[in-house]
């Protein structure tokens, strides 16, 4: 076996659903034998080439894959630095990389007989997009949100309404993604025959992790194939936002063997990565624990009590990160940044004003990054970053904290 | 021999059922959950499960996610939760003790200080719900090591093809949950649970203690006839979560000691 092969950081999770140390499968045992033919059925649908047949008619007539690779030519002159491209998933159907992954995991339901799938969401993206899916397939679908979020999030909350979805506003704990996901969890253990858990990350137990990434590697399989044509070689740095993880993994994943690609991954950094945790950076201010199935960098106290985390996206606000990720941190192939709201928030209005593209405040976080990098590099030195959402959802707290009213 | 094989030895010598009671450590406050805890053997418990709290407790219900909350708000630790054990120590060495909770209050203490001290504070045995036989190297293992009870869960979904990777490296007793669903649903049914119990007891010479779902009196003595024994938690919480007294909690407690002892 060749050299490149053997050292390849693509082989994982092992048979136990570790990258390294993270991972596994912390679930109780009622979960346990779901989690285990969900396994199986993905094992076999891997290497069924009817199901990927499925997945790429779905992927170009419903969602409008590929997606865009754009060099945004005045975002580069204004920074005066390397030359940036955006790797559009926002103009993805439902306006983010989310269904990407939906769609992968609805199949597979509809293969398992499942008739009725549960997820949760944070932002909504994720649920807007399980409710879209569910719709197209006429499948039952109850999403789970943080009765915070659900208010925060009003027009994705009627989006999901309107597909046919039942929301629930989780006022356990208190009341976030992570008890939305806590909520889905009950439900699932309680409707173990009928039901189907849609995750949205590339977190929870095995094999949720490396499933999400491998529906999600979609994303960075198009981007080496569109660099390749536009620029005739990979790109030298590649960005992502991540709050569980699953646009930065998508992106990240077909380049881990790359070793000329620098891969960077920012995470939430609220109102700064300090001791009174007013942020969700798990990996600069985390430290690992087991939560939601698996074992990974998480936001938590002494005695190893879980912690809220805090930022302006909503999309990013969740204590933990993808198990993935955190074998990659430690193993340092890629690099972990954190950036502010008010940071987010400037690079929301500079790729407004320069490339007319609205962001979503996910990917705001990663291009605010490479707002911060580009300068300092050369004009020949290709970033590219994910802009993994739009930002319709998200124009009601801009213009709340730009001090707009939007009162008609 | 643990206390837990003692007092199941002693149970069946005599011809009696078990009975279980869960409390949550630290709820609603320290003191007042050290004083119920203390009160459990004289209230007719044979084994005590202490509640270890968790803020993401994804196998429980309302009742006992909001006795967790009320236990950390008011300061709950795991070295407090670890005292309550030791003060009860003091005055009852017989009454088995398995704490029981999630993993990562334990991992972050790390696991080897965790054995030495809750074998220190005379547990017996633990009671870990994301801890399936898959991951039996985290804590599993060790802890039988150290001679402390790993009680596993049995569920509804557990078949006879998983039941033995379940039943492997389980000792002390074997937990049947009555339900699939999470603590302080549904109710459990005798006539679905009986069955069940049958269908371990082919595998295992450990004795069955079903859990989940029972509330009453009523309830212990009809599910502990079917099995080894009944485990209460939900309902007793409730209680507690409704402000009564010490006393008036323990009566309750009595109360469904002797259903299960009348099975």
């Amino acid at each position: 076996m060749p050299e490149d092969l053997i050292n390849s950081f693509m082989t994982g999770p092992d048979e136990n659903g570790r990258f390294g140390d993270f991972g596994g499968r912390f679930v109780s045992e009622t979960l346990m034998p779901l989690i285990l033919s969900l396994e199986a059925e993905y094992e076999h649908a891997k290497t069924d080439e009817s199901f990927w047949a499925e997945m790429d008619f779905l992927w170009k007539h419903y969602v409008g894959r590929p997606s865009p690779l754009y060099h945004a030519e005045r975002l580069t002159e204004h920074l005066g630095g390397a030359k940036v491209y955006m790797k559009r998933d926002e103009l993805n159907h439902t306006g983010a990389h989310k269904i990407n992954n939906v769609l992968g995991q609805i199949i597979l339901a509809r293969r398992m007989g499942k008739t009725r799938i549960i997820a949760e969401t944070g932002a909504g993206q994720h649920g807007v997009a399980t409710a879209t899916v569910c719709a197209k397939f006429g499948l039952k679908c109850v999403v789970y949100m943080g009765a915070h979020d659900v208010e925060r999030q009003a027009p994705n909350v009627f989006r999901m309404r309107l597909l046919g979805a039942e929301v629930i506003p989780v006022t356990s704990g208190r009341g976030t993604l992570k008890d939305a996901m806590n909520d889905a969890l009950r439900d699932w253990v309680t409707n173990v025959r009928d039901t189907f858990y849609c995750i949205g990350t590339v977190a929870g137990p095995h094999p949720y992790p490396a499933m999400v990434r491998d529906f999600q590697a979609i994303i960075g399989k198009e981007t080496k194939e569109q660099m390749m044509e536009a620029e005739g070689r990979l790109p030298d740095t590649i960005i992502a936002a991540i709050g569980g993880g699953s646009n930065a993994m998508g992106l990240f994943f077909p380049f881990l063997d790359d070793k000329t690609v620098n891969i960077i991954g920012v995470e939430a950094g609220g109102k700064g990565v300090n001791e009174k945790m007013e942020h969700c950076a798990s990996l600069t201010g985390g430290r690992p624990g087991v939560l939601h199935g698996n074992r990974t960098y998480l936001l938590q106290d002494d005695d190893g009590q879980i912690l809220e985390g805090f930022s302006i996206s909503a999309g990013l606000d969740y204590p933990g990160i993808g198990p993935e990720h955190s074998w990659l941190h430690e193993i340092g192939r890629a690099k972990y940044v954190s950036i502010t709201d008010v940071e987010a928030l400037e690079a929301f209005q500079l790729c407004c004003a320069l490339e007319g593209i609205i962001p979503a405040l996910e990917p705001s976080h990663a291009l605010a990054h490479v707002m911060k990098i580009a300068p300092t590099l050369p004009s020949d030195h290709i970033i590219c970053m994910n802009m993994c959402g739009r930002g319709d959802k998200d124009i009601f707290t801009v213009a709340k904290h730009l001090g707009f009213d939007m009162k008609i | 021999m643990t206390r837990i094989d003692a007092k199941f030895a002693d149970l069946r010598a005599q011809g009696r059922k078990a009975f279980v009671a869960y409390v949550m450590a630290g709820d609603p406050d320290y003191d007042k959950s050290r004083e119920i805890i203390l009160g459990l053997p004289g209230a007719g418990v044979d084994v005590i499960e202490l509640g270890m709290p968790f803020t993401d407790p994804m196998a429980d219900g309302e009742t006992i996610q909001l006795a967790g909350q009320r236990a950390l708000e008011g300061g709950q630790t795991l070295a407090k939760t670890l005292q309550i054990a030791r003060d009860l120590r003091s005055t009852d060495n017989t009454t088995p003790i398995v704490m029981m909770g999630y993993y990562n209050p334990i991992y972050s203490r790390g696991v080897d200080r965790f054995l030495a001290e809750a074998k220190e504070a005379g547990i017996d045995g633990l009671i870990v719900v994301d801890l399936p036989p898959e991951e039996d190297d985290e804590l599993c293992i060790p802890a039988q090591k150290m001679a402390l009870n790993f009680i596993r869960l049995a569920t509804p979904t557990t078949d006879d093809a998983r039941l033995p990777k379940v039943l492997t490296n389980t000792s002390g007793f074997v937990y049947y949950v009555s339900i699939t669903g999470i603590t302080g649903a549904a109710n459990a049914e005798a006539t679905n649970v009986g069955p069940e119990v049958a269908r371990i007891k082919a595998q295992t010479d450990l004795p069955i203690i079903v859990g989940f779902g029972i509330k009453t009196p009523e309830a212990a003595e009809a599910i502990a006839s079917v099995a080894d024994g009944a485990v209460v938690g939900s309902a007793i919480v409730a209680e507690i979560a409704a402000g009564k007294s010490v006393a008036e909690v323990l009566a309750f407690v009595k109360s469904l000691a002797d259903g299960a002892h009348r099975a």
